[in-house]
């Protein structure tokens, strides 16, 4: 037993592997151990290699999980990861080898809760809205009656039979399908991509442009629908150059295509009853048309060839239109003879009536009455005016006779004697005027005399005057070269001069007393 | 009346036209002369629309698509 090789030390009896074999060992045992679970978390980064399959990151706060989603199985994702979206995904653990890492092979990726589901979509909702995509100008009108009806929808189904049975019923039409998948990771782009290509074909080519646009599923949950939530099958119904008919789930399920699409069906059925009108109505109502037409136009020309009838009816007959002037006519004619003979006899009689009177015997009487009154009156002319003169005279003289001198001399005497009674009556109220007056001078003389100074002088007062002025006093006196002296009984001049006869000088107001020495003059 | 032919004219023109027709004649202010033409018209869009009432055929057909999701053809569609 020498020849054995190697003696073991004790403890190491333990199986060597070879990397690879612990790799396949591993793998073997994440795959037996954990066969298919539910991972619940956030989706991380997500990467779509270029090969076709899906790598992305599943986190809670803590870890993270490597996801794996090969291209044959994305068809099958009801939701196709998308950062930030809660999700639990459904898989396979299973351990890659080449790097020592260990991930998880996901084929079902479910949104974690609607509510996170509702927020992207109300997310997408507003990005689209703030592009315009909703604008109600955007929306293009439907054609009334379609010659062909694009479908896109699942082939098989419910919904297209309820589209097809509806248009049957109202208007067979020409229908295209497209089919797509509607649901699933598929679902999105391929809606998107069938939209596209009816837009693509041309109008009557060998493939037909249809001239509307069905684009339609079934009811379903929110996860279902999910791919008309999709972004690029909004933005293909928004870029759709055919009017587009969306109608997706139920009434009540509102999808991002609805938002855009032209008109929103609330059902499939719906939908064909928006795209076209019904047959039988339009052949009623075109024959009701064509009815009124033909009586429109029958009406018409009756109504014009009453209307002649009543006119023509009431055009009076050619030979009955000179009926009535005829009759006239052949009255008067019948009346003219007579008419005119009795205009004669009329006034004839007119004639002799105002001719009767007119006779030259009549005249002649009137011009001899006329001419015997003319000369009556001649004849009393030449007396009466005598008379008038003689009664005028008459009436003259006895005026003059009245005219008598001895009447007028006494008249005159008597005016002389009142005369001279008054002119004596006049001279000696003058008279004894005139004594009275004198009376009254002398009185007031004997006043004057007794008031004036010259009475003064006769008891011995004189006035002393010097160049015609009162002298009063001493001074005066001695300045004097003359002193005239008055007295009662004249004036002297001392220093030679001549004694003046006084005449009454106005009246001084008081006689001056001559002052006791006035001898030493010169 | 529109300068459009009779037999281009869509169903909705020649309907739309038609009513427009009938309205005219139906209110009788029209001259005979042109009354008779109206009518001649009025005719000849019902006919019109007629026809494309007729031609009320059913032909439903799917696309077929190659690998790459391009149309490639139709075939006939049949028991829906």
């Amino acid at each position: 037993m020498s020849d054995l090789l190697d003696d073991p030390i004790p403890g190491q009896n333990m199986p060597e592997y070879s990397v690879s074999e612990l790799s396949g060992e591993v793998k073997r045992t994440l795959e037996g151990t954990f066969g298919r679970i539910r991972v619940r978390g956030e989706v991380g980064r997500v990467f779509k290699a270029r090969s076709g399959h899906l790598y992305y990151d599943v986190k809670d706060d803590r870890s993270v999980l490597a996801c794996t989603t090969w291209k044959g199985q994305i068809g099958g994702l009801s939701v196709v990861p998308e950062e930030g979206l809660e999700v639990v995904v459904t898989g396979r653990l299973t351990a890659f080898g080449a790097q020592s890492k260990y991930n998880m092979n996901v084929d079902e990726v479910a949104v974690a809760g609607q509510g996170a589901l509702m927020a992207l979509l109300e997310k997408r909702k507003k990005l689209l809205e703030t592009e315009g995509l909703f604008a109600s100008e955007r929306k293009k009108p439907l054609p009334y009656l379609p010659q062909i009806i694009g479908v896109v929808t699942s082939p098989s189904g419910a919904v297209i039979r309820d589209i097809l049975h509806r248009l049957r019923d109202r208007f067979p039409r020409k229908v295209l399908i497209w089919p797509v998948a509607v649901q699933g990771a598929n679902c999105a782009p391929e809606v998107a991509r069938a939209i596209d290509g009816f837009n693509q074909m041309t109008p009557g080519g060998a493939l037909p442009r249809p001239d509307l646009l069905i684009v339609a599923r079934g009811g379903g949950s929110v996860e279902d629908l999910w791919g008309f939530n999709e972004e690029v099958v909004a933005r293909a119904a928004a870029a759709s150059d055919i009017p587009l008919i969306s109608a997706v789930g139920h009434e009540s399920d509102t999808t991002l295509i609805d938002f855009v699409s032209d008109r929103r069906a609330p059902t499939p059925t719906a939908a064909a009853e928006l795209a076209v009108p019904v047959r039988l109505e339009l052949a009623a109502w075109i024959e009701e048309q064509g009815a009124r037409l033909s009586r429109a136009t029958t009406d018409g020309v009756q109504r014009r060839s009453q209307r002649l009838r009543d006119l023509s009816r009431a055009l009076p007959r050619a030979e009955t239109l000179l009926d009535t002037p005829r009759q006239r006519l052949d009255q008067a004619a019948e009346r003219l003879p007579n008419a005119l003979i009795r205009g004669v006899q009329n006034r004839r009689l007119s004639l002799s009536e105002v001719t009767a009177p007119l006779r030259a015997s009549t005249l002649q009487r009137r011009i001899k009455t006329d001419r015997q009154s003319v000369e009556s009156l001649t004849e009393r002319a030449a007396p009466a005016l005598n008379r008038v003169i003689a009664m005028r005279r008459e009436r003259l003289d006895s005026q003059a006779r009245g005219l008598n001198s001895d009447r007028l001399q006494k008249d005159l005497l008597r005016k002389r004697n009142e005369f001279n009674t008054l002119l004596q009556r006049l001279s000696s109220v003058g008279k004894a005027q005139l004594n009275q007056l004198h009376a009254k001078v002398e009185h007031t003389d004997r006043m004057l005399a007794s008031l004036g100074y010259e009475a003064t002088l006769e008891r011995g007062f004189a006035v002393i005057r010097s160049d015609g002025k009162l002298v009063t006093s001493k001074e005066q006196a001695s300045g004097a070269t003359t002193l005239e002296i008055q007295f009662h009984d004249g004036r002297i001049s001392t220093g030679g001069s001549d004694t003046e006869k006084a005449v009454p000088k106005p009246p001084a107001k008081k006689p001056k007393s001559t002052p006791p020495n006035q001898g030493s003059l010169f | 009346m529109s300068d459009t032919p009779v037999e281009q004219m869509t169903f909705e023109q020649a309907m739309k036209e038609l009513e427009t027709v009938v309205s005219k004649l139906e209110r009788g202010d029209v001259a005979l002369d042109e009354s008779i033409d109206l009518y001649t018209r009025g005719a000849d869009l019902k006919k019109r629309c007629e026809s494309e009432l007729k031609r009320a055929e059913e032909k439903v057909a799917a696309i077929t698509l190659d690998a790459s999701g391009q149309p490639t053809g139709t075939k006939p569609v049949e028991g829906l």
